[in-house]
C-alpha cells in the first residue's frame, strides 16, 4: 500500500513539476477514476482542459496516456480516441508534451493543481470558460464531462459533476 | 449469354457510373489517426450496399495513393478478390492523404462483317485500335473519381489542389473533420471550375439493418457547394455525376463525368 501511495506521489511528482508550494493554488481540479468490475480492464486515457466559448483549447492542462513503450509509440496511435480532445488540440500538438503528457492513472481521485502563474494559465484572458475532462478505455466506453466557470473570479468558486461509465466525480475549486 | 455478360461485368467494374445503379466505393479501416507510423487498410468494392462487399471488387489498376506533401505512395498488399479489392496504405507523413482510384476510358462500338463491335481503351489507345473507318461509330468518353480520405494528426489541404480533370470535391469543411450534429460544406468543380447544378446523393452506411437507404438529395449552388448536415455518426457516400460533351477527342459524341467518395462523421 505504502509502496503504491509513493509510487503515485512520484507520478504527480514527475507530471507537474511547475507545481511548487510558493504559490496558492487557484485552479483544483479532481478526477476520480472508478474502480469498475470488468473482465478485461486497462486504465483509461483522460485529458483535462479548459476551452473557451467557442470551444477553442485555452489551456491544456493534461493528458494521461500509455507512455512506457516510447520506441513503437503504441501509445499515442489511441489518443485520437479521445475524441474531443483530439480534435479540439491533441491532432496539432507534437507528443509527449511537458507538463501536460502523463502516465495513466490507476482508479481512484486525482488531484491537480496550478496557480495562475503557472505557464498554462497565465494566457487566460477574463471570460466564460468550460473545463473539460474526458476518458476513454480501451475495450471499455468514453465519457465527457464539463464544468462552465468564469475566470477569475472574485469569492471561490466551486462546482462538481459527477460521470456514469468512465468519470467519477469530477470537481473544480477556483480561487481568487 | 455468357459471352455478352462478361464485357457487362469488366464495364462495371472499371467505369463508376451511377446509371449502373451500382455504389463504387472505397472504405478505410479508420480515418483519424495518430502514432508513429500509423496503417490505414482498405476495401474497394462495387454493390448495392452500403457498405458491404457483396458483388464486384474495384480493380486497382488507377489507383492513386497522394501523401500531404503531393508525392504518390505505393499502396502495399494489394489484392483484388471475388467480392472485394484491399491494401493498406502507410501514413509515413503527417497531415492528409488522398486515396483515389481514377478512370479515365473511352468506350467505343462500331460495325464490322454485319456485327456490333464494342471496344473499350483511352485516348492513347484510340487511334491504334479503333479502324479510322469504323462504321457507325460511337464512341462516349468517361471520367470517374472514388475517392476517400485519410490523416495522421491534424488535417491538411494540399491533397485537394485540383487537377482541372471531370468532377473533383474541393473542402470548404475538412472531410477528416466531421462530426455528427455539424454540417459539412464541399465545393464542386468541373474541369476545375465551380460547377451549379449538381444533384449529390449522401447515404450513410450500415443500408443493411434500416429498410430504407434514408439518401439524401443536394445540389451544387451557384458556388458549386452544397451542406450537408451530418445527424448521425457513421462513414458516408457521396455520389454525383453529370454528362456533358466537352470530350478530349473529336471522335467522342459525349462524356460522362462521375464522383464518389466515403467520409467518416465521428461522434461528439
Amino acid at each position: 500500500m505504502l509502496n503504491k501511495l509513493t509510487l503515485l506521489l512520484v507520478t504527480i511528482a514527475v507530471s507537474f513539476p511547475a507545481v511548487t508550494s510558493l504559490h496558492a493554488a487557484e485552479v483544483e481540479v479532481s478526477v476520480e477514476i472508478p474502480r469498475l468490475n470488468v473482465s478485461e480492464y486497462h486504465r483509461p486515457y483522460v485529458a483535462v482542459w479548459i476551452q473557451d466559448e467557442n470551444r477553442k483549447v485555452a489551456a491544456n492542462l493534461a493528458v494521461w496516456y500509455q507512455l512506457d513503450d516510447k520506441g513503437s509509440e503504441v501509445g499515442t496511435k489511441w489518443l485520437p480516441d479521445l475524441r474531443q480532445w483530439w480534435r479540439r488540440t491533441g491532432r496539432s500538438l507534437e507528443m509527449p508534451v511537458d507538463g501536460i503528457s502523463g502516465a495513466t492513472r490507476p482508479a481512484g481521485t486525482h488531484e491537480l493543481e496550478f496557480s495562475s502563474s503557472d505557464k498554462k494559465l497565465a494566457g487566460l484572458k477574463p471570460g466564460q470558460y468550460t473545463l473539460v475532462v474526458e476518458a476513454a478505455r480501451e475495450v471499455g466506453g468514453r465519457e465527457l464531462l464539463e464544468i462552465p466557470f468564469a475566470w477569475p473570479v472574485e469569492k471561490p468558486f466551486k462546482d462538481e459533476v459527477r460521470g456514469k461509465e468512465e468519470l467519477g466525480s469530477v470537481r473544480l475549486t477556483v480561487t481568487p | 449469354m455468357l459471352r455478352s455478360f462478361l464485357p457487362a461485368i469488366a464495364l462495371l467494374v472499371c467505369l463508376p457510373l451511377s446509371a449502373f445503379a451500382h455504389k463504387v466505393w472505397l472504405l478505410p479501416s479508420q480515418t483519424v489517426l495518430s502514432g508513429a507510423e500509423p496503417l490505414v487498410t482498405v476495401d474497394a468494392a462495387v454493390s448495392n450496399d452500403l457498405f458491404y462487399f457483396n458483388h464486384f471488387p474495384l480493380r486497382l489498376d488507377n489507383l492513386v495513393v497522394t501523401a500531404p506533401d503531393g508525392s504518390t505512395v505505393e499502396a502495399e498488399n494489394q489484392a483484388t478478390l471475388r467480392y472485394r479489392s484491399v491494401f493498406d496504405v502507410p501514413l509515413k507523413k503527417e497531415g492528409t492523404y488522398r486515396i483515389a482510384v481514377n478512370n479515365h476510358g473511352l468506350f467505343g462500338s462500331w460495325e464490322e462483317d454485319g456485327k456490333r463491335r464494342r471496344w473499350r481503351g483511352t485516348p492513347e489507345s484510340f487511334a491504334k485500335e479503333v479502324p479510322a473507318d469504323a462504321k457507325n461509330l460511337q464512341v462516349s468518353e468517361s471520367i470517374g473519381r472514388v475517392e476517400t480520405f485519410v490523416t495522421n494528426g491534424a488535417p491538411t489541404e494540399n491533397v485537394f489542389k485540383p487537377t482541372g480533370k471531370g468532377i473533383e470535391l474541393v473542402p470548404v469543411t475538412h472531410p477528416n473533420d466531421l462530426y455528427a450534429g455539424e454540417k459539412g460544406t464541399f465545393r464542386f468543380l468541373v474541369d476545375g471550375k465551380p460547377m451549379a447544378g449538381l444533384t449529390v446523393e449522401v447515404i450513410r452506411g450500415g443500408t443493411r439493418y434500416r429498410d430504407t437507404q434514408d439518401d439524401v438529395q443536394v445540389t451544387t449552388n451557384e458556388k458549386g457547394e452544397f451542406t450537408v448536415e451530418w445527424k448521425e455518426p457513421g462513414m458516408y457516400w457521396l455520389e454525383t455525376s453529370a454528362q456533358d460533351s466537352n470530350t478530349q477527342i473529336s471522335q467522342a459524341q459525349n462524356r460522362r463525368l462521375s464522383y464518389a467518395a466515403t467520409v467518416e462523421v465521428l461522434p461528439q
